[in-house]
């Protein structure tokens, strides 16, 4: 039996591992592959936990992660390849548009 | 007598009718809308000073205007003796002047505007006298302002009319301060406005007194004297007396019945009306007549040189309008209605004969340009004697009767009464002086103006002339309703005026009567004699007068420097304030320091926080990571 810790360590790597890549990335596209380690990371988490606590709704938590992850990385990837028409570049300290 | 409402409601609806269809639709016709309202105006008094005749008077509310608590004010008619005989003068010199001014300002491009404001100028006037309360007397008084404003600002092209019409409005504000002031005493002490409860209860009232910053102050000369107050800018008194020459900047059908006949005479009808306080003070009735008298000099030393013709006349205005205060200040109110009842005629005759000279003259004032136009204009030279005749106090015309009867009052009233005798009696000699220095240097002698202006004399149109004629028949035979006794007559307009005003006994011998009436026909004589021989026998005298006294000369040809004083006092402190307190502190540094400052706050500490928002993505990520840190070392620490 691997204790509940083992999983959540784990999760937390995998997140943390997202992040660093999300913060020192300046692709795009890498940028959204870290945003999917990094939901992963935490439905790892809730897998864990549910388990743990013999509590379905964490499960039911993590389809609903699965769904809007999937939709996010349809809506992020459209959004990439127009940006992509558009300025040519796919590195975001170049596209700075939004500047106040 | 519910008829009674038309006449202040015609001039109203006229004045409506020229408003709103005046431009379009009235026009050149506006003369008919205003002179027939007035008209009928006119023939309502008539009718009204018959009922009042025969005893019948009246006093009715016509609708409650204010109610709050214990405070109640109506739009209220009070028609009595006194009422009636304002009604008279008021609707026949308006009826006159607007026939007169369909000559006058015919083809003036505001012509409908002139006949609206002139309606309501009626209007204002007849509901002032026709008031039963403070309030509404307070509102005709306000309301013939504002109208004294818009005509002699008619003209409002010209700087100097507007100023005028400026400098009216302002310095009536002194005196309406006052004014309003002694309304609202009135109320505190009475706990009503309508004059009837008023008098009766002002004689319980006379010995009292309340403390005003540590002195005591007998309250009826309080009100009295702050009711005053008004009364002297409305009337031109001195100190309030600058606006009236100013206001000559008007079309002169306005100078003869705002500025002569009517509105000014308002400040002494507002003292005869409110006769039962002013009796109760002995002080402020002092202050009445020395105010008067002093005026009365004061003023007709001024006319002696000046040039303008019908500044001369303005300054003869406030000296009658003095004479007409000094009667109130001795007791004499039936005296004092009586002078402002001839004055009237006598007065608006003067104004219009200047209209007329200036009319042929082509806008010309200066009398030193005119002279001999007698020959071209007879009409308006015969009434302009017979009115100077008049003013200067030849017997059996109309001023004679008036100003006598002021003069043997104040005789005999003694105390104050006999100083402002003296003061009355010199401004006699002066008053006949310098009204027949203008008629000489106007009408006679040989003409002194350009080519051109000898070329266009013509006498003016029938519809001028007319009214003079009518005006002269009055200048003459308005006083022959108070001749007195001595005289053989019956005195009847006191006796009519004495359930209102009262009937103060003369103490003084018939021998002491024959004495004032003699000294003031003297002294008229003399000021004609000495106007004849200085304008017409020998011209080099006043010329060389001129130069002998040279500073007194300068100090009445500028008016005394009033002008310059209160310019120097009044004028440019107040412009001072204004530009450098108001416009520069309150104005500049603190409104606009709020209401700048805000906006700016808020847009320079936009202008840091806007630097956060670089536009990278991955400060932003960063920022998010930060938060979760701290979120997560917040719950840590709290949870551990």
């Amino acid at each position: 039996m691997v204790p509940l810790h083992w999983y959540l360590w784990l999760g937390s790597v995998v997140f943390a591992i997202g992040m660093f890549g999300f913060l020192t990335k300046r692709n795009v596209i890498i940028m959204l592959l870290s945003i999917e380690l990094m939901l992963n990371g935490v439905n790892i988490s809730l897998v864990a936990l549910s388990h743990y606590m013999q509590d379905l709704r964490g499960q039911i938590l993590v389809f609903f992660i699965i769904v809007v992850a999937a939709a996010e990385a349809a809506i992020g990837l459209a959004i990439v390849i127009a940006l992509f028409r558009n300025k040519a570049t796919a590195h975001v300290d170049e596209i700075t548009g939004m500047k106040g | 007598m519910q008829y009674y409402l038309l006449i202040p409601f015609l001039p109203l609806g006229a004045f409506f009718v020229n408003l709103l269809l005046g431009r379009r639709v009235v026009r050149g016709q506006a003369h008919w809308p205003s002179t027939l309202a007035v008209l009928g105006s006119l023939a309502v008094s008539v009718m009204v000073l018959l009922d009042v005749l025969e005893g019948r008077t009246l006093n009715e509310d016509l609708y409650r205007w204010i109610l709050s608590g214990d405070f109640q004010v109506s739009v209220g008619f009070l028609i009595d003796q006194l009422t009636a005989v304002m009604l008279i003068v008021v609707t026949s010199v308006s009826f006159l002047v607007h026939v007169y001014s369909i000559g006058y300002m015919h083809g003036d491009p505001g012509y409908y505007r002139f006949y609206a404001y002139l309606s309501l100028f009626t209007f204002s006037m007849l509901m002032l006298v026709m008031a039963n309360n403070f309030l509404q007397l307070y509102f005709g008084w306000e309301a013939v302002g504002l109208c004294s404003y818009l005509l002699i600002g008619f003209w409002y092209q010209k700087r100097s009319a507007s100023d005028a019409g400026k400098k009216a409005f302002i310095v009536n504000r002194f005196g309406d301060f006052g004014f309003g002031l002694g309304v609202i005493m009135v109320f505190l002490t009475f706990g009503t406005l309508y004059y009837l409860p008023v008098f009766d209860n002002a004689g319980d009232l006379a010995a009292r007194s309340i403390n005003i910053l540590g002195l005591e102050v007998n309250l009826i000369t309080l009100i009295a004297l702050l009711l005053f107050c008004g009364a002297v800018g409305k009337s031109a008194q001195i100190p309030l007396h600058v606006w009236l020459p100013d206001a000559m900047e008007g079309p002169t059908p306005v100078s003869a019945l705002i500025h002569a006949a009517t509105m000014v005479t308002a400040g002494v009808f507002m003292v005869a009306r409110l006769n039962p306080l002013f009796s109760l003070s002995p002080a402020a009735m002092d202050v009445v007549a020395l105010v008067g008298g002093v005026t009365a000099l004061f003023a007709a030393t001024i006319a002696l040189v000046q040039n303008d013709i019908k500044r001369v006349i303005a300054y003869s205005t406030i000296s009658q309008l003095g004479y007409m205060f000094m009667a109130c200040g001795v007791g004499a109110f039936a005296a004092g209605i009586f002078h402002l009842y001839t004055h009237a005629y006598f007065k608006a005759l003067l104004f219009l004969c200047a209209g007329s000279v200036m009319h042929a003259m082509g806008g010309e004032v200066d009398m030193q340009r005119m002279g001999g136009l007698r020959r071209y204009m007879p009409v308006t030279y015969v009434t302009m004697l017979i009115a100077s005749l008049s003013i200067s106090g030849l017997p059996g015309l109309a001023g004679f009767f008036s100003k006598d009867e002021i003069l043997f009052r104040a005789y005999s009233a003694g105390g104050v009464g006999v100083v402002v005798w003296v003061l009355g009696t010199v401004s006699a000699l002066l008053t006949a002086f310098y009204s027949f220095r203008l008629v000489f240097l106007t009408f006679h002698g040989g003409f002194r103006g350009t080519e051109e202006q000898r070329h266009h004399l013509h006498e003016s149109p029938k519809v001028m002339t007319v009214p003079l004629m009518l005006l002269c028949a009055g200048a003459i035979a308005a006083g022959w309703v108070g001749i007195p006794p001595l005289l053989g007559g019956g005195g009847q307009f006191s006796e009519f005026l004495a359930p209102v005003l009262g009937h103060p006994e003369a103490e003084a011998s018939h021998a002491e009567e024959w004495m004032t009436m003699g000294l003031s026909v003297l002294v008229a004589a003399g000021g004609v004699l000495l106007a004849l021989l200085f304008y017409l026998r020998n011209p080099e005298i006043p010329v060389r007068l001129a130069e002998r006294f040279r500073p007194l000369y300068s100090l009445l040809w500028n008016k005394y420097y009033v002008d310059e004083l209160y310019d120097a006092v009044v004028v440019r402190p107040t412009i001072f304030v204004a530009r450098n307190v108001i416009v520069g502190f309150t104005d500049g540094a603190l409104i606009e320091g709020v209401v700048n400052g805000l906006p700016g706050l808020v847009g320079w500490l936009g202008a840091r926080v806007r630097r956060i928002q670089d536009g990278l993505l991955q400060h932003y990520g960063a920022v998010m990571a930060l938060g979760l840190f701290l979120i997560f070392a917040i719950a840590l620490i709290t949870l551990s």
